[in-house]
Formats: C-alpha cells, structure tokens, sequence
C-alpha cells in the first residue's frame, strides 16, 4: 500500500516535471509580454515529431535527437516570433487567443497531413526500459531519467537567470519593461531569445514526453489546458510558481487517474477551479 | 484596456450624447434616464430578416443547414453579449449550449415531448448554471477567465463522458421523442417545422437581445469592456452588471442548446466540446463582434463553407480555418462586418466633402 503509494506520487513528480520542463517558457514569455499563447504546445509538438523522425528515418541515438529536438522548436519559435507574435504584443487578449488558436489548428493541420493522424511509436534505448531497484521500490527507468533530466534543466535555468548577465535581463524586462529600455537593454532582442528558449525547452519536453504523453497531431489541442493551468495556477513570469503547480497537477493527476478511475480527468479540472478561486493571480505573485 | 477599435467608434458617439446630460438640471436627468436610446428598425435589418424567410422557398433542399445556421447564429449572439458587449473572453462557452441540449434532450426522452417549455427548462437551467459560473468568472483577469471558462466547460464535458447512465456517452443520447408545436405541428421529415421554429425563436430572442444591448445596461456593458476601472466611478455596479450579462448569455446559449437538440432529436457529446467554443469564437469573430448581427453573419458563413468545404477533406478545413483566424486578427480586425462599416465610411466620407 505504502510502496503503491510511493509509486504513484513518483510517477506524478515525472509527469509534473515533464509539465513544467513544457511550460516554463510559456510562464516566462507570458509574464514578460503579456501575451496569451496557445499554441505553445504545438513548439512541444515539433519537438516530439523532430525526435521521432530522426528515430525512424536516421537511426540516430535517442539521447542525440533532444537536442535536436530542442534547437528545431527554438529555430521555429524565433521565426514565429519575429515574424508574427511580434505584432500582436499590443493587441487585446482576444486577438492573442484568437491567433495562437489559429496557430494551433494549422500546426494540427500541417502534423496530420505531414504525419499522418495516428500515434507515433518511439523506441526507447535498452537502458531506458523496465524498472530499477531504489531502496527497494521498483521505479521506471525511463520516468527516473525524465526527472533526472528535468532536475538539471532547473538547476542550468537558475544559474542562467540568476547569475548571468542575460538572465537578469530578462529579469528586469520581466518586471518592468520600460524602465528596463531606458537602461539600455534591448528588450526585443531579450523576448526573442527568451521566446526561443522557451518554444526549445517545450519542444525538448515534447521529445522527452512521447513515451510519457503520447505524440499524435491533437497534442497541442488535447494538453493545452495542462500547460495553461501549469502557469495560470502558478502564476505568471515566474519559475518558482510553475514548478511547484506543475508537480502538484502532476501528483493529483496521476493519483486521481490511478486511484478514481471512473471520475477521469475530474480530478484535475475540479483542483484547477479551486486553485484557481484560492489564487487568482497564481501560487507566486510577481513582484510588481 | 480592451480597445476593440472599430466598435469603439460606435460606443464613444453615443457614450458622447448621453455625456452631455451632467450638465443639465436634475429634472433632465430624470427623464434621460427613463428614455431609451433610440433603436428604430433600419431598413437594412428588416431586410436582412427577410433573407431567411425567402431562403425558406428558394432553398427548400436546404432547411436542416439553413436551421442549423439559426440555431448556431443564436448561440453565437449569446457569446456575442460576454464577449462583444461585456469584454469577457470565454473559452468554455459550449457548457451552457451543451447543458441547454442535455436539459432538453433527457426531458424529451423521459417522457416530456413539449418543446416549448424545453426550450424553458433548458434556459432555466444553463441560466442557473452560468449565474454560479459568473462569479468564479468576474474574480480574475483575462488569463484567469479564459482558464476557468476553459475548466468548466472540459469539467462538464468530461461529466457528461463519464455519466453514460444519464447522458449516453460517447454513443450520444438518442430515443428523443418530440410532442407536435403546440399541439399541431409534427417535426417533420423535411425540416419545416424546425425551421419556421428556429426562426420564431431565433427572431423573438434577437429582439429581446436588441433591446438590452441597446438599453442603458448595454451601454454601461460597453463601458465596462472600454474600461473596467472606470466605471465604479460614475457609479456602475461592474460586478453585478457582468454577472446579469453573463447570466443571460448562458440562457440564451442553453435555449440554442435546446432548439438543436430537439430539432435534430439527438445530442452528441461534441455539443459540450472543446471545438465547439473554439469555432464558436471564429464564427463571431468572422463575423465581427459587438454588433449581434456580426454573430448570424459569421455563423452563417462559416457553416456555409464548412458544409462546402469540409466535404472534400476535413483536415484541410482545419488548416484554412486556422490560417482565416490568423489573417483576420493580423488584418481585418473587425470581421466582416466591420469591414463592411469600413467601406461604407469610406464611400460616405467622400460624398461629405
């Protein structure tokens, strides 16, 4: 029972760690510019369809397709952005919904024509397969690699925030975006790096995520409310509040699928209203 | 704050007579404030009425779409009064058609066939729903409405999955069995009587929706979506004024709800789906939002070309129709009717001088 336990709020921290390695640009771009976008999951879409074709096409190692993966989605998040989201920073949150959903459908669109509408196999290395023995539990290797994985992106995010010259850029142009020019830092150079990283990262997590989340082409439809409320709930702009929301949407998703079958996805909707009517500005509120 | 540009224009002119009222003596205030605006018929509107009524003898092959265009333009006015008047950006707008359709759809199949007072109990219903919904809405900003609208209507469609005892599931709730209208006229095979049936309830509703928009409380709706912060200073109850709003957007979406379950005498899960409050926000949108007639517009057609277009493959559908929202948000904000209002500024605006 204790051990079932374990194993269940284990595989929730993966999949919340999953989430947050997804949403975490989307977090930082929407606190910095304001901007409501839904199709971020489709940046994680690229990402999973990078992987799976340099998989099955080149035979490439697992471990060379993330990084791959990564620099696909950034590349394509940097173009969108410079070419189209840029111009819709001043324009009302309806517009930004209204674009990003039309982003969304085509991205859904180009992946069924391109790939066809069924799910995409991945195989995993040997490695990566079956379970390991911790302090006599039985975990999934491949769940341990993901938060493995995740633990390292956190840290390498921290350092790059809080100790780089860019990642206090990005700081000030969080917190206020006009003092922030009036110092000399190139916000629009800043957004777009940060947008770059963020659409990377999230398409890191999608290659990561086909054996967890599955890959076919409704996956920035079927997830998109998974990443909104990871930032709605933990608050806007922020890295702290995401991480902490996207393990506990984690834990309670997977314990809810695990445990109450028969309510489903209930489970996570009802916690998201409550958290939502206890914090309506997210977990961590951005200092103004 | 939300600066929707082409239908401020609009707002402001009227917001400007009514501003002049300050200044005059109390006893003009008084009756400026009983009176209403004036909302005469124009020409255009009556003839833009008749077009249903002559497709209903040119196009007799037609009338199931031409219904279905009524219903889903009704549903579509109801978001057009969150959305267009008040401002609030919703994305789970389904929930209350869906709640509309199941409320009538399960009265007919346990016995109670009478569409009129379905259409009645559905309203009754979503109404209620969407009154406690509303304040869970008006809490948050943009952000956090979009994602409680989003929860709530996944939530109900995940309860109505679940719930396969009451709702059928994902097989749909068949077995609708409908009483004549008003005791004489059987739905026919061929649509008629849902059509003229859609039409009177599209019509009768369109008029009330009419009158409030165009009341004061319509009005202060607007000044509500130009800038939220300002109202309670000239003494608007904002809360209270979105809740009302809200409350009867519901209403409305959960009697359209009805008409399609009872004239289609069937409802599936998709009426609660996420898709649905999507394409929902395109019609408008293509339409052009805060102008009620923009919402008939848009859903017509959409569901035009969707019934042309879709035919040869569904997936291309998708792809235009993301590629429409993404072109009309970069360059026709407004939709079209606003680029029509455009044109016709244009034209005037040349004769003036």
């Amino acid at each position: 029972m204790i051990g079932n336990f374990i194993g269940v709020l284990f595989d929730g921290v993966a999949y919340g760690a999953l989430l947050f390695l997804i949403s975490v640009g989307l977090s930082v771009t929407m606190g910095m510019m304001n901007f409501i976008n839904l199709a971020h999951g489709a940046f994680a879409m690229v990402g999973g369809y990078v992987c799976v074709t340099l998989l099955s096409k080149l035979g490439l190692p697992f471990l060379a397709t993330l990084p791959l993966a990564f620099v696909a989605a950034a590349v394509v998040g940097l173009v969108l952005e410079r070419t189209l989201y840029r111009q819709l920073y001043k324009a009302t949150h309806l517009d930004q919904v209204l674009f990003s959903i039309g982003l969304t459908f085509m991205a859904v669109a180009g992946a069924t024509f391109l790939f066809g509408p069924t799910q995409q196999p991945v195989h995993l290395p040997d490695w990566l397969r079956g379970q390991v023995h911790v302090l006599g539990l039985d975990l999934g290797a491949y769940r341990l690699f993901l938060i493995g994985v995740v633990v390292l992106i956190t840290f390498g995010l921290y350092l790059l925030i809080e100790r780089t010259r860019f990642g206090a850029q990005i700081r000030a142009s969080v917190d206020n975006q006009t003092a922030a020019e009036g110092l000399g830092i190139n916000v629009s150079r800043v957004f777009s790096l940060t947008f770059a990283l963020g659409s990377g990262l999230a398409g890191l997590g999608g290659g990561l995520g086909i054996d967890v989340l599955g890959l076919d082409p409704s996956f920035p439809i079927k997830y998109m409310v998974y990443f909104l409320l990871v930032v709605a709930v933990g608050g806007a702009g922020s890295i702290k509040g995401p991480l902490i929301a996207a393990i506990i949407l984690g834990v309670f998703d997977v314990a809810g699928k695990y445990y109450v079958p028969e309510v489903g996805a209930f489970v996570i909707y009802t916690l998201m209203v409550v958290l939502l009517i206890l914090f309506p500005f997210g977990l961590v509120r951005r200092k103004a | 704050m939300n600066a929707y540009s082409s239908t401020a224009a609009g707002a402001n002119t009227q917001a400007k007579t009514d501003a002049a009222v300050p200044g005059e003596d109390a006893q003009a205030v008084n009756r400026s404030t009983l009176r209403l605006p004036n909302d005469r018929w124009k020409a255009l509107e009556i003839a833009f009425w008749l077009l249903p009524v002559a497709s209903y003898f040119f196009f007799p092959d037609y009338l199931v779409l031409i219904s279905q265009i009524m219903i889903i333009g009704l549903f579509a006015m109801s978001l057009d009064l969150i959305l267009g008047y008040a401002g609030i950006v919703s994305l789970g707008h389904a929930a209350f058609f869906g709640l509309g359709a199941y409320t009538a759809g399960l009265l007919s199949v346990h016995g109670w066939g009478e569409p009129i007072s379905g259409l009645f109990a559905a309203a009754i219903v979503a109404g209620i729903f969407g009154f406690i919904v509303s304040f869970l809405v008006i809490r948050g900003q943009d952000l956090a409405r979009l994602m409680v609208t989003l929860g709530i209507g996944l939530m109900l469609f995940e309860a109505a999955n679940k719930a396969a005892f009451i709702t059928g599931g994902v097989d749909g709730l068949s077995g609708m069995v409908m009483s004549p209208l008003f005791g004489a006229f059987e739905f026919d095979l061929y649509g008629k009587t849902a059509f003229w049936y859609s039409f009177a309830v599209l019509f009768i509703l369109f008029v009330v929706m009419r009158r409030v928009v165009n009341s004061p409380f319509g009005l202060s709706l607007r000044g509500i979506r130009e800038g939220g912060r300002r109202m309670p200073a000239i003494g608007a109850n904002v809360d209270r004024r979105l809740v009302a709003v809200f409350t009867l957007g519901a209403a409305v979406a959960g009697i359209a709800g009805a008409l399609l379950a009872q004239t289609t005498q069937f409802v599936g899960l998709d009426v609660l789906g996420f898709p649905r409050s999507a394409e929902l926000l395109i019609m408008l949108v293509l339409g052009g939002t805060g102008r009620l007639y923009g919402a008939l517009v848009g859903a017509a057609v959409f569901m035009i070309a969707q019934d042309k277009i879709s035919g040869f493959d569904p997936t291309y559908w998708q792809f235009y129709i993301g590629l429409l929202l993404v072109l009309i948000v970069l360059f026709a904000r407004g939709g079209i009717l606003g680029g029509l209002e455009k044109i016709v500024a244009t034209f005037k605006r040349k004769e003036a001088p």
